[in-house]
């Protein structure tokens, strides 16, 4: 291995500019003549808008524009798109209500977009927008899932019959029914998924510019995934000819899903600078974020796990209703369906699962992808039942799951919920968790801690996910509209420097340095000869962007197809020139050599020759060294691991401080092994906050949200947070040439049930045995107050 | 946020002036919750009349008797003060967790206890250490000056100069955070000199408030085991998504003992 | 009405005229284009905006450009010496403190005013001292050993 190849912890190479405060976020950029907008949005939650009028705000000082939704139905602007179509158990396609721009009618979520203000400064718009008077007429807003399906529930679109988007199932009913039949045991529980708000550092933003010479746009945008804006807002949205826009999404700053989604700012502004003749800047403030991001999780769940008197699984039943929002985010869909229902398998060889997804609409902001979506919410129920089955039991939580893992010579292993997993060794995984977190001497450390007063616990999580999104055929079987390939291309050029186009896109995890150490190492180069370019429509062919630890799995497989090509032409390039046959030539670290001689050529001799064809295969072979390739995953991938948290909680009031974390996870292959542990370091942050700070709250009368600042959302700060211990086992991927099964999400998904599992054991003596996310101090102390009440009663 | 005239006095008579002619005017201290709020546009005043230059408003003075605190004094600077850890460390430990460190390097004593947010710590420190409020025009008493949830007892245009702390023989407070925002959700000092005892309670009512009942039995015992079992009543509490009423009143006992433990054990 | 200020950022004197409500990172971002001085919150909590303000960490975005007359103001751009990073900032390459970048400028002013202060720091001290920057993608851990390493070197 060199120092800058796959596997070495190479120093990132974007660090320098971000570190100088030279980074390009879109917020920085700046356009001649820009006009600001300023997005006049509900206070409602649920509202007929009688009418809008504008006229006062038109006048205001610096005022360009006021448009509102009548304009953009004028110029037959379209809805957002949903890009999922999920079927549901009857076989009829989910409702998808329409989702317009700017809106139409009514408004369903406090923060719908009513108009926007478009003026010569920032101030001026937002000045003005409070002068645009719209009068409403309310109407009763419905918040939460169990609210949205009771038959006299306000309706959320007045087309719809009713709130239900869908009612989706998985797995064998009759199977599953018979595996409870035949139980001796059944563990039920009913949990909550808290609802999250993503909270990326950087807000999002906006920067839109028609140039009438070309009849052009360009957007820059803070997007995961730039083509997928392009496509959705120009083909769907604007109508215009995809290779009119162009879509940029420069230095992001941060995502954890709610980057992904087309939004209706980027299509407001894309249309309303070719009306204003003037590009259009938009950065959303804090409070916007709050209001109108893609919100994640918010399940409802009641799950029954049957098993024999020895704690072997028989079956699973999950009953969830998941909230979509208002409307349909543009993968929401698929998220509490495809990447919930299919992980209810776990690590576990249970035979029998079945699952019964309600999706429903509600007057809140649309709920989408979060880091893990779908995935962590699968595997809190699982660990939670797997634990409290444990506790019911009076079984070890280690032991109960060793007992149900799916054995390491069993793969590849199809689970009833449809996944084909390739590889795996679980219980080596654990164990090795299980040393690093000292579990041997956890009861003096227990003991230990009651002297003082405070109550420790351990809690287990051995979760599994399915990334490396995802191979088209079964994607589209499962309702997507898109393929799930990615692109890339290797541009050799002709002094031997590499540009690396990537349809994968970048906002911290680091695929400058990563993807640069893979082509690297292939064409053996030096890393300082290779750049990484992402982000942007109109330099790269192609591609699907970045989210569910996607990137090096299917992007980084893409670029493997590409070097593939280039080795190849290189290969024939080689031969004519060493005037060898092309089966002679052999090919390692950047040379080539004809076998069993010393006759050689390196890499950069080769491209070269590719650009100064003098003594070249002309008639066989054109010229140039520059090779795109798409790759399209055959499977998913199967990253699993092994959570340890280990709590100490206050009982005088009820304060929960993680006192350590260990992670053992499965990634197969590691490219940079200290980004590695840098985005499990960040998955187990954002995991921990679920578990125990974070909780979007809705107002359940009024609809407004109360969690509409950081002075009252929990974001999770240093303090709040253990040093973990993570560390890596490896079961290389079989499915890609990479061997690799992404890791950008495993802390997210692993740890919130390990935390509350940790939680639940802390406070078993005292007899707590229900609690939901977040396990903030307030609930906790209430949790131990009724339990001890009841005790006492 | 909206438009505003501004002012920057470097004299206090000048800022007291300015701010009686303006329309709907705010004294600008540190800004550290006022510039918020009006950035939100929750706040929309017509004037700030910024206190940056008026340099006779800062500085920590201190005899063996009291600690005296401009009102533009910053949290950071007490937090710092060698003067004020000698002569009532809880003072300085207070202000030394009050927001957070970029925040205590510019809020200031005069723009909390003016502002009167009821999860505010200074108030706390100001009821407790029964500190004198002195303004342009007067002295004040702790117990005069916290009125209601943001509401003092200061008339228009009147001007905080200093908070005058008697030096107490013990003292210490214990804060349990609101999560999010870091204020107390329940924040208690407590204060012992000679045979008095004050109490003083942070972030569980709509104002800072004393609890005569602890206040006795610490008198008899300034032990915390003294106040085991006095009980808060959860009807005055305030109720949010971070605790209700009982929680609230629960931790003012907790706290309380707490302090106490803390103060003695000093 | 205009009010006319007159700082020094990163060394440099600067005088504008400038709108009463223009918050300094305004000023920053827009009217001197030094854009590494970020804003990604509004209620002064996220400590993107954090610069020296004669010397000490403030939130850029929790104070008026005309409270800052007269003032040395340095960013994150004005940090690095001669092409050199400050230890900091090579701390935070090297321990890997950051990963999107957005909080990272915030975070590095933050960290040299905390070591300033709190020479030795503790991991505790760290942590509790970072209470006013949050950061989304690290978990702070590597920010952690990233502050420890850039304060040996800055005190080395």
């Amino acid at each position: 291995m060199s120092d800058t190849g796959i596997g070495a912890s190479v120093k990132r190479r974007e660090d320098d500019r971000f570190l100088t405060g030279r980074g390009h976020y879109t917020d920085d950029i700046s356009l001649p003549h820009q006009t600001w907008a300023y997005f006049v949005r509900s206070p409602h939650a649920h509202a007929r808008i009688r009418s809008i009028d504008t006229a006062a705000a038109r006048k205001a000082p610096g005022v360009v524009a006021v448009f509102t939704g009548d304009d953009l139905a004028a110029d037959e602007i379209g809805g957002l798109p949903c890009g999922w179509q999920v079927t549901d158990k009857h076989g009829e396609p989910m409702k998808e209500p329409a989702h317009p721009p700017l809106a139409q009618g009514k408004v369903r979520y406090v923060g719908d977009h009513v108009a926007v203000v478009i003026a010569e400064s920032a101030w001026q718009a937002r000045d003005a927008a409070e002068m645009v008077d719209v009068d409403y007429e309310m109407l009763p807003a419905v918040v939460s899932v169990d609210d949205a399906v009771k038959s006299d529930a306000a309706r959320v679109h007045d087309d719809l019959d009713d709130n239900v988007c869908y009612v989706w199932e998985i797995g064998e009913k009759a199977d599953t029914d018979a595996a409870f039949d035949k139980a001796d045991h059944v563990t039920t529980l009913d949990l909550v998924n808290n609802r999250l708000i993503p909270n990326a550092i950087e807000p999002r933003a906006a920067l839109a510019n028609y140039s009438a010479g070309d009849d052009a746009y360009t957007l820059y945008t803070t997007s995961q995934n730039p083509h997928v804006t392009r496509l959705l807002m120009s083909a769907f949205v604007l109508n215009l000819p995809e290779h009119k826009v162009r879509v940029v999404s420069p230095d992001v700053g941060g995502g954890f899903g709610s980057k992904i989604f087309h939004y209706a700012e980027e299509a407001v502004l894309t249309w309303a600078t070719r009306k204003v003749g003037r590009p259009v800047k938009w950065t959303a403030d804090r409070a916007e974020s709050f209001l109108c991001d893609a919100h994640g999780r918010d399940h409802v769940t009641r799950a029954e796990l049957a098993m024999d008197k020895d704690g072997t699984f028989l079956g699973m039943r999950v009953r969830t209703r998941a909230n979509m929002g208002a409307y349909l985010s543009t993968f929401a869909p698929s998220i509490c369906s495809i990447l919930y229902g299919t992980l209810l398998a776990g690590q576990y060889a249970t035979p029998a699962i079945h699952c019964e997804v309600t999706a429903v609409f509600s007057n809140t902001a649309p709920v989408d992808a979060y880091r893990g979506a779908g995935r962590p919410e699968a595997t809190y129920v699982v660990e939670r039942l797997v634990s409290e089955a444990a506790r019911e039991l009076g079984m070890d939580q280690a032991e109960i799951r060793r007992r149900n893992f799916i054995p390491k010579d069993a793969f590849p292993y199809d689970t009833p919920v449809g996944l084909s997993y390739d590889t795996g060794d679980y219980e080596a995984t654990l164990d090795a968790a299980m040393r690093q977190a000292q579990v041997d001497g956890f009861e003096k450390r227990r003991q230990e801690a009651l002297s003082r007063g405070r109550y420790r616990g351990l809690g287990y999580s051995t979760y599994i996910e399915a990334c490396g999104l995802a191979p088209s055929a079964m994607a589209g079987q499962l309702g997507a509209r898109a393929g799930l390939y990615e692109a890339g291309e290797i541009r050799f050029h002709p002094t031997g420097s590499v540009t690396v186009f990537t349809g994968s896109h970048s906002h911290g995890q680091g695929h400058e340095t990563t993807f640069a150490q893979v082509v690297s190492e292939r064409l053996g180069i030096p890393i300082e000869n290779v750049e990484v370019v992402h982000g942007d429509t109109d330099r790269i062919p192609f591609g699907m962007g970045t989210y569910g630890s996607r990137s090096i799995a299917v992007g980084g497989s893409a670029l493997m197809k590409a070097l593939d090509k280039v080795i190849e032409k290189g290969r024939k390039i080689a031969a004519h020139q060493l005037e060898a046959a092309v089966e002679d030539i052999e090919y390692d670290d950047g040379v080539y050599r004809v076998s069993g001689t010393d006759k050689q050529l390196t890499m950069p001799e080769v491209a070269f020759s590719a650009y100064v064809p003098h003594n070249y295969p002309l008639e066989t072979l054109e010229p140039g060294l520059d090779e795109s390739a798409f790759y399209d995953p055959t499977n998913f991938t199967y990253p699993a691991g092994s959570h340890i948290c280990e709590v100490e909680v206050d009982p005088e009031t009820g304060r929960v401080q993680v006192v350590n974390f260990v992670a053992v996870d499965d990634f197969g292959n590691v490219i940079n092994p200290m980004i590695v542990e840098g985005q499990v370091h960040g998955g187990l942050a954002q995991g921990i906050g679920q578990a125990l700070l974070e909780n979007c709250q809705y107002d359940p009368e009024s609809g407004q949200l109360v969690t509409g600042s950081y002075m009252d959302y929990t974001m999770p700060r240093a303090d709040d947070l253990p040093t973990f211990e993570v560390d890596t086992r490896c079961t290389p991927c079989t499915s890609n040439p990479l061997g690799v099964k992404g890791c950008g999400e495993a802390g997210a998904i692993g740890a919130p049930p390990a935390v509350i599992n940790a939680i639940l054991d802390a406070l078993a003596p005292l007899g707590v045995s229900r609690l939901d996310m977040p396990a903030t101090p307030a609930r906790v102390w209430h949790a131990i107050r009724t339990a001890s009440s009841g005790k006492a009663a | 946020m909206h438009a505003f005239e501004y002012h920057r006095p470097e004299k206090s008579a000048d800022a007291v002036s300015a701010l009686k002619k303006a329309e709907d005017g705010r004294f600008l201290a540190g800004g550290q919750s006022l510039l918020p709020s009006m950035k939100q546009r929750l706040s929309a005043p017509s004037d700030l009349v910024s206190l940056s230059r008026v340099n006779e408003l800062r500085g920590i003075k201190v005899d063996g008797k009291a600690v005296t605190i401009g009102s533009m004094t910053r949290h950071a600077e007490v937090a710092d003060s060698a003067d004020v850890a000698r002569a009532i460390p809880a003072l300085a430990e207070l202000a030394s967790n009050i927001g957070d460190r970029q925040v205590r390097n510019l809020g200031t004593i005069g723009g909390s206890i003016a502002n009167d947010d009821p999860s505010a710590d200074y108030p706390a420190a100001v009821l407790a250490l029964n500190a004198t409020v002195v303004t342009d025009r007067r002295r004040i008493a702790a117990d005069d000056f916290f009125v209601d949830m943001f509401e003092t007892a200061l008339e228009p245009e009147e001007l905080v100069t200093a908070v005058e702390f008697p030096v107490p023989d013990q003292a210490a407070y214990a804060k349990f955070e609101q999560p999010a925002s870091r204020f107390a959700l329940v924040g208690v000092m407590v204060a012992r000199s000679g045979s008095e005892v004050r109490v003083a309670v942070t972030g569980a009512a709509p104002s800072v408030f004393r609890v005569p009942e602890m206040e006795k039995a610490l008198a008899k015992e300034f032990k915390a085991s003294a106040i085991e079992g006095i009980n808060i009543s959860p009807d005055e509490m305030m109720a949010d998504m971070h605790g209700d009423a009982d929680y609230r009143a629960h931790l003012v006992g907790v706290m309380a003992r707490r302090a106490v433990d803390a103060a003695a054990n000093r | 009405m205009g009010i006319s200020i007159s700082l020094t950022v990163n060394g440099r004197p600067v005088s504008a005229e400038v709108e009463p409500r223009t918050l300094l990172v305004q000023f920053l971002r827009e009217t001197l284009g030094l854009t590494g001085t970020h804003i990604g919150c509004d209620t002064s909590q996220c400590g993107a905006c954090t610069i020296h303000l004669d010397g000490r960490a403030v939130k850029s975005c929790s104070l008026l450009a005309a409270d800052a007359d007269g003032a040395e103001v340095t960013t994150i751009e004005g940090i690095a010496s001669d092409g050199e990073l400050h230890p900091m900032q090579a701390a935070f390459k090297e321990y890997h403190g950051l990963q999107c970048g957005f909080c990272t400028p915030g975070m590095v002013m933050s960290a040299i005013d905390l070591v300033q202060r709190y020479p030795g720091a503790s991991d505790e001290v760290i942590r509790r001292q970072l209470e006013g920057n949050y950061c989304r993608c690290t978990g702070y851990q590597n920010i952690v050993r990233a502050v420890k390493a850039g304060a040996e070197a800055m005190e080395g």
